[in-house]
């Protein structure tokens, strides 16, 4: 277009938008005008003035339709119709309140589950790793199918050619450990990491005060500095501005903080413990205390890498798997070909993501249900209304609307009730945010905070704008197929088609087998619960309180006050004098870490039994812990054979060990496990035992408990005498009438008043860690419930509006029955059998619906089969009952016909 | 909008265009015009009249005014613009090539 046709153009295409109705009143002057003039014109050539002026009018046609017309023309319209149709739309919205508000929370309840549901997934599935370009950070592990074992460890020399490969931009390993924290306010226990000086050269993130390690440091041990969390410098450091170069020790080590990061960072690692690091310290991995040379020596290190950039994650375990096979022919010795050994590369996305992914999926579908029941409950109303509107739209139409303009009002009027909807339903999501918040279980694994960013709100209008179409789609495609004449004939209180009945019908068939769906899903979940909550636990957890506490274990042997068995007995021995003089105390017993039942993720050291020393180069991993002789009798586990320690095995005596009966049947199938000799391997550092070239023998062999996980019932365990050994992390184990608020003060200050410097923390009742162990399965549980429960309300709504729609629909029909002398109840009858066949059918449908689903659910089931026929059973009988309760107020209606009346209604 | 099922839309664009390019007037002066200088051949229909002038105007090629007509009423006239003469003489110009081509073709010999 030349620029003069839009100077012309503009400014009436503006007035036409903006000065409306004064365009409109032109208009009507315009033909008005026009008329006048040929009605003059009839009379000048001889009629009556009357019939001049009908015959003009005649001509022009209907006024309206005309000023229309020219409308048109005018090309601004689209935005000007979408204006008069929000306006239109709200006013019947407004005209019906009863129906605009059900609707609209109808749409906000689904959309603000669905909303919130999602940000939950955003932060945790979908972004999970707060670091630049997260894609390209993977986790190198080692794997040895041929000894099997997964995740053995790497290397140093391996770490090395690793870093040479070309593969990576860093290749980092990793530590993990607790210690002491002193020269802060209070001796605290702290989780730390020892990583390679590339770590946050790796993660990207700068820091919030001071700086970061320096990746080119070359030097081979702990070096000085540490960086600590914003949360720990608040916590333990109140803040204080003058904290870089503060000298802090760990274990008694000396170290200088040199950065802190900014709050909310936190490592990508596997367990919650890991993701809690607070503090760094720099270990070049070349030497003391590591072993730098020996390339057979697997060190149990997390090693953690940065690919290069544009490098695919195929593309580099390609690269990788030719690097592995020429190591293997370079050094035959360190990679045995029977071992099989592999390198993977896994994205590190799966740290955190990996053992929630199926669970957050599930969630996300069930509350998309949800959604997708009320949208089908909102469709239905909108149908009814529709039915009811039909004479209205036949009106319009007859008078000259175009269809295309009704059907395009119509979608904008639900549109308009959708979006309204979802932003309540947002807005809702937005004040509600705190309280759902504490709902999500400690253990889902969060880097980020849970937030209403961008995404979230875009996903919410999406949301909306679908549900809107998805509901709005049936009426407004009926509206522009309607049969004028039938609907105008029907008058103002039209009833609709026959085929808009079905489509409700239809609908009401749908959102009985959608809820079905769900219920299954729930009542899967809830017997999955409860079968591992009634699961024999092995030990009796009530009354029983654990109180952990740390012994430092410094770098330097020789200034370590607990260094031998004997010292460390001692220690212990007193403690326990002192516990059981505590208030409400029958028994104390004393046991390392990994002894408290469902906190760890587990100890593991190699196992070499007497007799099979060299049957693989690789040795398996069991279980093992340290324990004082009370232990067992303090949690009621049985021993079954055998004995249990003593007070004299001690460091003198023969090194002595208790299994449990899983592991007698592993190793020892056959024969009698006591008297055997084994040895035990490293164990991870920082846990005390080194490797000791001693043989253990077998003393007694107890019960298999469910110390390990509620959900692994015989999981190999050894325990070993506290007193022939130096764990540092330990834990005080209280069985009697115990405070729970006062034995965690009570035994702190019993342990300081014997040594003021060890932190004592993590205080909690046994009851408690079985109860957070089910933490995640009972969030899940308890949301699928109540989507399912929303769902069937939901749904006993719609199957309520669709026999009420009938019995009114057929009331002239029921008056005729009674009339001639039908029984009441037959009537009755009859209603509850027609809602009851779209129950049924919906129950069909849903059936078939949910055996795919629990199929796909499998994976976080327990101890139920997918089909289990109690549940389906269970959940139809449910199914059957609501849908009889909602059909009978209607039915009643039924019942309650007056023949007279029904007759007489037109 | 209707078409008059006697004039293609695009003629009777042109034909308007024309009567206004004589003289502005209005809207119904413009059809008696018509109708007067083709002899009552070329007839349009109150209905088709209005939203063809409105839509010439939209595009530009005509331009309106108020005026107080002899009546003592309200009235708009409309007249060419630049735009619209140049219109014109294109859409007279492809007239003239159809007309004369359908005129050849009816003309030819039948054998």
């Amino acid at each position: 277009m030349q620029p003069e046709h839009w100077l012309y153009t503009i400014p009436l295409r503006l007035r036409s938008l903006f000065r409306r109705r004064e365009a409109d009143m032109d208009l009507d002057d315009e033909l008005r005008d026009h008329v006048e003039r040929k009605t003059e014109e009839y009379i000048a050539k001889g009629l009556a003035r009357e019939e001049a002026r009908r015959q003009a009018r005649l001509e022009m046609g209907g006024l309206e339709k005309r000023k229309e017309e020219c409308r048109e023309t005018r090309r601004v319209n689209w935005i000007q119709d979408l204006m008069h149709d929000l306006h239109f739309g709200l006013r019947m919205l407004r005209k019906s309140p009863g129906f605009t508000a059900i609707a609209i929370l109808t749409v906000a309840l689904g959309i603000g589950a669905t909303t919130a549901m999602f940000s939950l997934v955003d932060a945790t599935l979908l972004h999970p790793l707060p670091y630049p370009h997260a894609e390209e950070l993977v986790r190198v592990e080692d794997d040895l199918p041929g000894e099997g074992a997964t995740d053995a460890g790497i290397s140093i020399p391996e770490w090395k050619d690793l870093q040479r490969s070309g593969i990576f931009q860093y290749v980092v390993p990793e530590i993990f450990g607790s210690a002491n924290l002193t020269g802060a306010s209070q001796p605290s226990r702290v989780q730390y990491e020892g990583v390679g000086p590339g770590y946050f050269a790796m993660l990207g993130v700068k820091p919030e005060l001071g700086e970061t390690f320096d990746p080119e440091n070359q030097t081979p041990g702990f070096t000085l500095d540490t960086v600590i969390t914003d949360g720990l410098w608040k916590r333990a450091f109140g803040s204080d501005p003058h904290i870089l170069g503060k000298s802090i020790r760990m274990d008694n080590d000396l170290f200088r903080v040199i950065g802190v990061m900014p709050p909310g960072f936190r490592d990508p690692g596997r367990t919650v413990d890991e993701r809690n690091t607070e503090q760094w310290a720099e270990l070049g991995f070349s030497d003391n205390p590591v072993e730098a040379s020996n390339r057979s020596l697997r060190l149990p290190l997390e090693t953690v890498g940065r690919l290069k950039p544009g490098l695919t994650l195929a593309a580099a375990q390609s690269q990788l798997d030719a690097l592995v096979a020429s190591l293997q022919k370079q050094f035959p010795d360190a990679y045995p070909a029977e071992g099989q050994w592999t390198v993977r590369l896994v994205p590190l996305k799966e740290n955190v993501v990996g053992n929630v992914r199926q669970g957050l999926i599930l969630l996300l579908g069930a509350v998309g249900l949800v959604l997708l029941i009320g949208c089908v409950n909102v469709a239905n109303l909108l149908l009814a209304r529709a039915s009811a509107r039909s004479w209205e739209m036949a009106m319009r139409q007859a008078l000259g609307a175009a269809r295309k303009r009704l059907v395009r009002q119509l979608l904008t009027e639900t549109l308009l009730l959708s979006v309204l909807g979802g932003a309540v339903g947002f807005v809702i999501l937005l004040c509600m945010k705190g309280f759902l918040l504490r709902l999500i279980p400690e253990s889902l694994p969060r880097l980020n905070d849970l937030s209403i960013n961008w995404t979230v709100m875009l996903f919410a209008l999406a949301a909306s704008l679908a549900a809107g179409i998805i509901f709005g789609l049936a009426p407004a495609r009926q509206a522009g197929h309607l049969d004028l004449a039938n609907a105008l004939r029907q008058g103002r209180g039209s009833r609709g088609s026959a085929e808009q009945a079905r489509t409700r019908r239809v609908l009401v068939v749908t959102e009985f087998a959608l809820s079905l769906v769900l219920m299954v899903a729930a009542g899967l979940l809830l017997r999955s619960f409860w079968d591992l909550y009634k699961a024999p636990l092995g030990f009796n957890p009530q009354h029983v309180m654990s109180v952990q506490l740390w012994l430092p274990s410094p770098n330097d042997p020789k200034t370590d006050i607990y260094g031998t068995a004997s010292q460390e007995a001692v220690f212990a021995r007193e403690l326990l004098r002192r516990s059981r003089l505590l208030p409400g105390v029958r028994e104390a017993a004393l046991g390392a870490e990994p002894s408290i039942p469902l906190q760890h993720d587990g100890n593991r050291s190699q196992l070499i039994v007497e007799g099979r020393e060299t049957q693989s180069k690789q040795p398996p991993l069991v279980e093992r812990s340290e324990v004082t002789p009370e232990y067992f009798h303090l949690l009621e586990i049985p021993v079954l054979r055998g004995r249990l320690f003593n007070d004299g095995d001690d460091e003198k005596a023969p090194l002595v060990a208790v299994v449990n009966q899983a592991m007698a049947r592993t190793y020892w199938r056959d024969e009698d496990p006591l008297g055997k000799r084994l040895m035990l391997g490293r164990g991870r550092p920082g846990v005390g035992l080194h490797a000791r070239k001693t043989w253990i023998t077998i003393v007694g062999v107890i019960a298999d408990a469910r110390t390990e996980s509620l959900a692994k019932a015989s999981v190999p365990q050894i325990y070993l005498s506290l007193y022939q050994d130096t764990p540092k992390e330990l834990a005080i184990f209280l069985r009697g009438e115990l405070s729970a608020s006062a034995i965690p003060e009570e035994v702190r200050e019993m342990v300081q008043s014997v040594n003021p410097e060890l932190p004592v923390y993590g205080a909690k009742t046994l009851d408690e860690a079985v109860s957070a162990s089910l933490e995640q399965r009972r969030f899940s549980m308890k949301i699928v419930a109540v989507f399912a429960i929303t769902a069937l309300l939901l749904a006993a709504l719609g199957i309520y509006g669709v026999v009420s729609y009938i019995v009114s629909e057929r009331t002239r029909d029921i008056g005729i029955r009674l009339a001639l002398g039908a029984d009441r109840g037959k009537i009755l009858a009859m209603v509850l059998r027609q809602g009851l066949g779209l129950a049924m059918a919906g129950a069909a449908v849903g059936l078939v619906g949910s055996v795919i689903v629990s199929h796909l659910m499998a994976g976080l089931l327990y101890g139920v089969m997918p089909t289990d026929p109690l549940t389906f059973a269970g959940v139809t009988l449910v199914l059957t009952v609501v849908a009889l309760a909602a059909c009978y107020i209607p039915a009643r209606r039924a019942m309650r016909v007056d023949p007279m009346i029904a007759l007489r209604y037109e | 909008m209707s078409k008059p099922s006697d004039l293609v839309q695009g003629t009777l664009d042109m034909l308007l265009l024309k009567i206004l390019a004589l003289e502005p007037m209005n809207g119904f002066a413009v059809s008696q015009r018509l109708k007067q200088v083709s002899s009552d051949v070329l007839q349009v229909s109150d209905g088709s009249l209005y939203p063809a002038l409105h839509k010439l105007e939209q595009e530009g090629w005509i331009t309106a005014e108020w005026k107080t007509s002899e009546r003592g009423r309200r009235a708009k006239y409309y007249s060419l613009t630049r735009l619209g003469h140049r219109q014109l003489e294109k859409e007279a110009d492809n007239w003239g090539r159809l007309s004369s081509a359908i005129s050849r073709v009816v003309k030819l010999k039948e054998a």
